[in-house]
């Protein structure tokens, strides 16, 4: 198996088509999920999905088949994810569809309204994508600060700052409207 | 502020966040295969592989131009290299 597995990555690395389309198989449904642990909307997780095999191919002759496939997959998703995020927020995000979704979730504290809640995903929207991928994937998500650091390609104290910065921004710009968390 | 209410702070923020953003978690299986449309995709740029050798006016001329400006303001001004980083 593990000579099967990297006889296939050697031919990709030679530009098969054949190896590719193995291992498109083998990872869309790693890479689709992590994107979509980002974006949070499936047509745009499927579309950056295929974007990221995309540039993979691009990029089969770079490829160190030592360094393993899954992680450098999971690192190309996050930066065509970012590539997404900061041409939506340079486009003027619609926030209309995502805020739709905002149902409670079932252990949701009373507490907080349904107009908090609105009010700090839009202020989540808000933040410098580079701070909101690393708060996403991190906070929200709960993924392992290892897996995280590894996909941005930064350290994991580097994570912690980006982490710390987007709380952070995001608290200030909740006290600007007169919410105090 | 002391430590302590900075990160309680902190903590409050990551669960009112978690409450406004629930996590996708499980809920993420791709519901189909996705190969015919990568194929379709590898079928429509099939030249994209190959340089021109005038790539770099197309768009890739913008990325380059911002990095010399950048290099420039970093040497003629290097009290502003922490801000940049910060900004990176």
């Amino acid at each position: 198996m593990q000579n099967e597995s990297s006889s296939v990555l050697n031919e990709f690395c030679r530009g098969s088509i054949d190896a590719f389309e193995t291992l498109f198989r083998q990872y869309q449904h790693l890479v689709y999920s992590w994107i979509l642990r980002i974006v949070r909307d499936p047509a745009t997780a499927e579309d950056l999905t295929i974007e990221t095999f995309w540039r993979i191919h691009q990029a089969h002759a770079r490829f160190e088949p030592v360094q393993g496939f899954e992680g450098w997959a999971r690192s190309i998703a996050t930066r065509a994810a970012l590539d997404w995020l900061r041409a939506r927020r340079a486009e003027g995000e619609q926030t209309a569809e995502v805020c739709a979704e905002l149902a409670a979730p079932a252990e949701a504290d009373a507490a907080v309204t349904a107009e908090i809640r609105l009010k700090t995903a839009l202020a989540f929207q808000h933040l410098p994508p580079k701070l909101r991928i690393a708060a996403t994937l991190a906070v929200i998500e709960e993924q392992p600060q290892k897996d995280v650091a590894a996909a941005l390609g930064i350290s994991i104290a580097a994570v912690k700052v980006r982490v710390f910065r987007a709380l952070r921004l995001l608290r200030k710009n909740l006290e600007k409207q007169g919410i105090r968390p | 502020m002391n430590t302590h209410d900075q990160d309680h702070k902190q903590a409050l923020m990551k669960k009112l966040l978690q409450e406004a953003l629930p996590p996708v978690g499980g809920d993420t299986e791709l519901e189909h295969d996705l190969w015919p449309a990568m194929l379709m995709r590898l079928d429509a740029q099939p030249t994209a592989t190959v340089s021109s050798g005038w790539t770099w006016l197309n768009g890739a001329w913008f990325d380059r131009a911002l990095a010399a400006g950048l290099v420039v303001l970093a040497v003629l001004f290097p009290a502003s290299i922490p801000v940049l980083l910060y900004y990176l």
